[in-house]
C-alpha cells in the first residue's frame, strides 16, 4: 500500500531532521522524505498538518499478559494506539520463554496481528529458576534479542557469572533488574512515607548492592549488560561511573519512576504499587537528570497489565504493575517539556536510543528502526503534539486498566495524542478509524 | 498530582470514618476525648447503657485474631445499645477464598451500619471505607503496622486524665516502634495535641532513623530515653521478634530496654507508665513496675471502653 503523509513536522532524533515535509511510503519502506517523486500515486493520504511525524516508538519493557484470553491482541493494539511500533517483552510468561518453540509461536502470532513488532527476551535460566542456563543460541535464532531473569533472582553469583560468561561468548546481551533478593521483599520504598504508612520497605541498597555485583561481573566477563528499571539516585550515579569507565552497560527507567514519588501513594492507592517501588523526590530528580544526560539510555513503559481483582486489595497484597503502552509517548513529551529539552531530544529516548541499546540483536532492522530514513522501514508515529488528554481507564485498549496517571486519582494532563501509527508501511492504528472514542480531549 | 480529600472526613470536615489519627484536626481529637469523659460515668452506673446506637448494627470484622480489642469494641457498642455481630473472618470467608471487598459487599447487604475492622495489611480499612455503602462507618481497630487510632485516643485520654495538659510533656515510647501501629497512632496524636517532646526509644533494628520525619527524637539509649519523662509508653515485643535478626534474645533486650525500677527512677517522680497490653513481664517491663504505683495500665483498659463509645457515637451522628 502506498501512503503519503502530507505536510507534517518531520522529526527524526537520530539525524536531527526537524522540518515540515511530506513522507512517502511504499512496500513497507519510506521511499521519500520531502522530495516526493511526482509520479508517486498514494492509495491513501494522511493529512498531518499541525502534527509531528516521528519514528515509531520502541519500548524496551512491555508485558503482554500472556497467556490470557485475547491478551496478545489487546496489548499489541494498545501498543499501536500508543505509537509503539516495536516492543521488547520480558520472558516471565507462563510458561517462561525458555524454549525456542515458545518464542517461535509468540513471534508467529504477533506477526499475524501486524500491529507492532515483537522482540522477546529469552529466559536466562531454565524456567527462570536461576540454576541452569537456557539454550541461548537456539533461542537467539528463534528471535530473542537478549536474555533476562525478569523479576526472578539467579541462585547465586557463581551462576550469574557463568551466565554472563556464556552469553558474552556470543555477544548476547544480558538484561538484569538490579535488586538484591533478600532486600527486596518490601512493598514500598524505604523512607519516611513507608515508615509513616507502616508499609514494609525496599531500601536503596537493594539496588546498589546488586549493581555493584553486576558491574564487578561485567568487569570480569566483559558481558554486555542492560540494566532494567533504575529507581534510585545512587543507582544512577553508579551507572554514570560505570559508563565513564567504559563498561558495556546501558540502562532504562520506567515512566512511573520518572514522574512519581512515594508521596503519590497517598491513602494507600494500590495503583501506586509498582516494582521497583516509587522512591523519593531526590531519586526522581536524579532519574530525570540521568535520562537527560544519557546516563540512562531509554525510557520504557514497563507496561504490566494487572486485573481489577488483583488491584482491589490492600496495598501490600495488590499485584504490582501498571498499564503503560498508551502513556509512553505523552509521558516522554511531558518529561521533555518539563526538562526544557527539544522535541527531538525527548523523542530520542523512546526511538533511536532504545534501538541503540538493542544493537546488533535487531539485525538489518537496526539500520532504520527508531529512525526516519529514505529506504528504511516505515515504522512511523504521527501525533498531535498540541493535543492534551487525560487517562480514562475504560478508553484504554489494554486489558490493564490500572495506572497511577488515572485522571480520577491524579488529574495528570497528558500532552500529545497519537493520530496514526504505521508498522512496516501499513496502518496499525488510526485515531480517525478507531471505533471507541478516546479519552476526553481537553 | 491532586491532593485527595482525607477519606475520614465529609465535606463539612466531620468525622465519618476513623482510619488514622494522622490528618485529623486537634478539635476532633478533643471532641472525642471530651465525649469519652461523659461516657465514663455510664460505665459506673447499675444499668450501663445509653440508647445512642439503638437499632444500629455494628459488625466486628477481625481478619486478624484479637480477643482483647474485639471485646472492648463489643462492650462499647453494647453499652450504646447497638446490635453487635462478631465475625472472625480469619477462620471463615477469607479461608474459603472470598475477597475482602466481596466480604464487605455481602455484609453491607445485611444492612450493617458500622464496620470495626482489624486486618494484617496496612491500609486495608481505607480500601473498605472507599468501597462500602455511603451510610456505613468504618473504624480501624488496627491495620498492619499502620494505625490503631482508638488505642492512640485512649492513650491520650489516659495522659490527659493524669497530666491535665499536653503542652509541657515529655513522652517516651519504648520498644518495637517500627512494627507498631500503636506507636504510630500515639505519635500522630501527641504531635497533634501539642506535646513538645516525643521520644522513640529502642535499638536501631526496631527504631529506624527516618522516624525523625514523624517529628520524634530517636534515642537508642534507654537512660537517655526515659530521663525526665512525664509519660513512658512501653510497647509489647512480639514473640517473633525476640530472636533472629532483629534482636538476639529477649534477655538481652530486657537488659538494654526493659523498664525496671532503676530505669523508672530516671523519669520524673510523678511519671506514669502505660502499656497497650498484653504485657510480657520480664521482657519489656519488670513486674514491680507493671504492678507499681506509677502504672496506669489497667485504667487504660477502662478508659478504652469510654473512648470507643465516644468514637462510635460521634461517627453515627455524622453523614457522608
Amino acid at each position: 500500500m502506498k501512503i503519503l503523509i502530507r505536510n507534517g513536522r518531520v522529526v527524526d532524533p537520530a539525524s536531527g531532521r526537524d522540518e515540515i515535509a511530506d513522507v512517502a511510503v511504499a512496500a513497507g519502506r519510506i521511499v521519500a522524505i520531502g522530495r516526493v517523486p511526482p509520479d508517486f500515486t498514494p492509495e491513501r493520504t494522511l493529512l498531518a498538518d499541525g502534527c509531528v511525524v516521528a519514528p515509531g516508538l520502541v519500548d524496551l519493557a512491555a508485558r503482554l499478559k500472556e497467556p490470557g484470553p485475547g491478551a496478545l491482541e489487546s496489548e499489541l493494539a494498545a501498543a499501536a494506539a500508543g505509537g509503539v511500533t516495536s516492543l521488547v517483552c520480558p520472558p516471565d510468561m507462563d510458561p517462561p520463554l525458555d524454549e525456542p518453540g515458545l518464542v517461535d509461536m509468540l513471534k508467529f502470532r504477533a506477526r499475524k496481528l501486524s500491529r507492532c513488532r515483537l522482540f522477546p527476551l529469552g529466559a536466562l535460566t531454565h524456567r527462570l529458576a536461576g540454576v541452569e542456563l537456557t539454550e541461548m543460541i537456539e533461542l537467539t535464532e528463534a528471535g530473542c534479542v537478549g536474555f533476562s531473569q525478569a523479576e526472578y533472582p539467579v541462585k547465586d553469583n557463581l551462576t550469574l557469572m557463568r551466565a554472563m560468561q556464556y552469553a558474552s561468548t556470543r555477544g548476547y546481551a544480558v538484561w538484569l533488574r538490579p535488586q538484591d533478593p533478600s532486600l527486596s521483599a518490601g512493598v514500598a520504598a524505604s523512607g519516611a512515607v513507608a515508615t509513616r504508612l507502616g508499609l514494609s520497605g525496599v531500601p536503596v541498597v537493594s539496588e546498589t548492592i546488586a549493581l555493584h555485583t553486576i558491574l564487578e561481573l561485567v568487569r570480569q566477563t566483559s558481558a554486555r549488560v542492560h540494566l532494567c528499571r533504575l529507581s534510585s539516585a545512587a543507582g544512577v550515579e553508579l551507572v554514570r561511573r560505570a559508563k565513564a569507565e567504559g563498561l558495556p552497560v546501558t540502562a532504562d527507567v520506567s515512566i512511573n519512576s520518572l514522574h512519581l514519588t512515594d508521596v503519590d501513594i497517598g491513602y494507600f492507592n494500590a495503583d501506586m504499587r509498582l516494582t521497583p517501588p516509587l522512591r523519593q523526590g531526590k531519586d526522581r530528580d536524579a532519574l530525570r537528570a540521568g535520562l537527560a544526560d544519557g546516563t540512562i539510555d531509554a525510557l520504557v513503559s514497563d507496561h504490566t497489565p494487572v486485573g481489577n481483582d488483583d488491584k482491589m486489595l490492600p496495598f501490600g497484597e495488590a499485584v504490582p504493575g501498571a498499564t503503560g503502552l498508551e502513556l509512553l509517548l505523552s509521558l516522554a513529551l511531558k518529561w521533555g517539556t518539563e526538562s526544557k529539552l527539544s522535541l527531538a531530544q525527548a523523542l530520542a529516548r523512546v526511538t533511536s536510543e532504545p534501538v541503540r541499546v538493542l544493537g546488533e540483536a535487531l539485525g538489518s532492522l537496526g539500520q532504520s528502526a527508531g529512525r526516519l530514513v529514505e529506504g528504511g522501514v516505515a515504522d512511523i508515529c504521527v501525533f498531535d503534539s498540541e493535543a492534551e488528554w487525560q487517562v480514562t481507564p475504560d478508553a484504554l485498549r489494554s486489558q490493564g486498566k490500572h495506572t497511577p496517571f488515572d485522571a480520577t486519582s491524579s488529574g495528570t494532563r497528558m500532552p500529545g495524542r497519537v493520530r496514526h501509527t504505521l508498522v512496516a508501511g501499513t496502518l496499525a492504528y488510526s485515531a480517525e478509524l478507531s471505533k471507541s472514542s478516546d479519552a476526553t480531549s481537553a | 498530582m491532586l491532593a485527595r480529600r482525607n477519606p475520614q472526613l465529609n465535606s463539612h470536615g466531620e468525622l465519618i470514618h476513623l482510619l488514622s489519627i494522622e490528618g485529623l484536626p486537634r478539635a476532633i481529637l478533643t471532641q472525642i476525648l471530651d465525649t469519652a469523659g461523659t461516657f465514663l460515668s455510664v460505665n459506673d452506673r447499675d444499668v450501663k447503657k445509653v440508647p445512642l446506637l439503638r437499632g444500629k448494627s455494628v459488625f466486628n470484622l477481625f481478619f486478624e485474631n484479637s480477643t482483647r480489642t474485639r471485646t472492648t469494641f463489643e462492650i462499647a457498642a453494647k453499652r450504646l445499645s447497638a446490635d453487635v455481630i462478631n465475625l472472625d473472618i480469619a477462620k471463615s470467608s477469607a479461608s474459603k477464598g472470598e475477597s475482602l471487598l466481596d466480604t464487605i459487599a455481602n455484609l453491607s447487604a445485611m444492612h450493617a451500619d458500622m464496620f470495626v475492622v482489624r486486618h494484617s495489611e496496612s491500609g486495608a480499612p481505607y480500601l473498605i471505607a472507599r468501597h462500602c455503602a455511603p451510610h456505613v462507618h468504618v473504624v480501624n481497630a488496627g491495620d498492619g503496622r499502620h494505625a490503631h487510632p482508638t488505642q492512640g485516643l485512649l492513650d491520650m485520654y489516659t495522659i490527659r486524665h493524669y497530666k491535665k495538659s499536653f503542652h509541657e510533656l515529655t513522652v517516651a515510647i519504648v520498644g518495637d516502634i517500627v512494627h507498631s501501629r500503636v506507636a504510630r497512632s500515639d505519635i500522630h496524636a501527641l504531635t497533634t495535641l501539642g506535646v513538645p517532646e516525643i521520644r522513640a526509644v529502642g535499638p536501631k533494628t526496631l527504631v529506624p532513623g527516618d522516624l525523625r520525619e514523624m517529628g520524634v527524637r530517636v534515642c537508642h539509649d534507654m537512660r537517655e530515653g526515659v530521663k525526665d519523662a512525664d509519660v513512658i509508653i512501653m510497647l509489647r515485643l512480639q514473640n517473633e521478634r525476640m530472636s533472629g535478626a532483629m534482636l538476639p534474645s529477649a534477655g538481652e533486650y530486657f537488659k538494654s530496654y526493659g523498664l525496671t525500677e532503676d530505669m523508672l527512677a530516671l523519669a520524673k517522680p510523678d511519671a506514669i507508665v502505660m502499656h497497650p497490653g498484653p504485657i510480657n513481664r520480664g521482657v519489656e517491663i519488670d513486674s514491680r513496675v507493671a504492678d507499681g504505683s506509677h502504672s496506669v495500665i489497667l485504667p487504660q483498659v477502662t478508659f478504652g471502653i469510654a473512648v470507643r463509645m465516644a468514637v462510635m457515637s460521634i461517627l453515627a451522628g455524622n453523614d457522608a
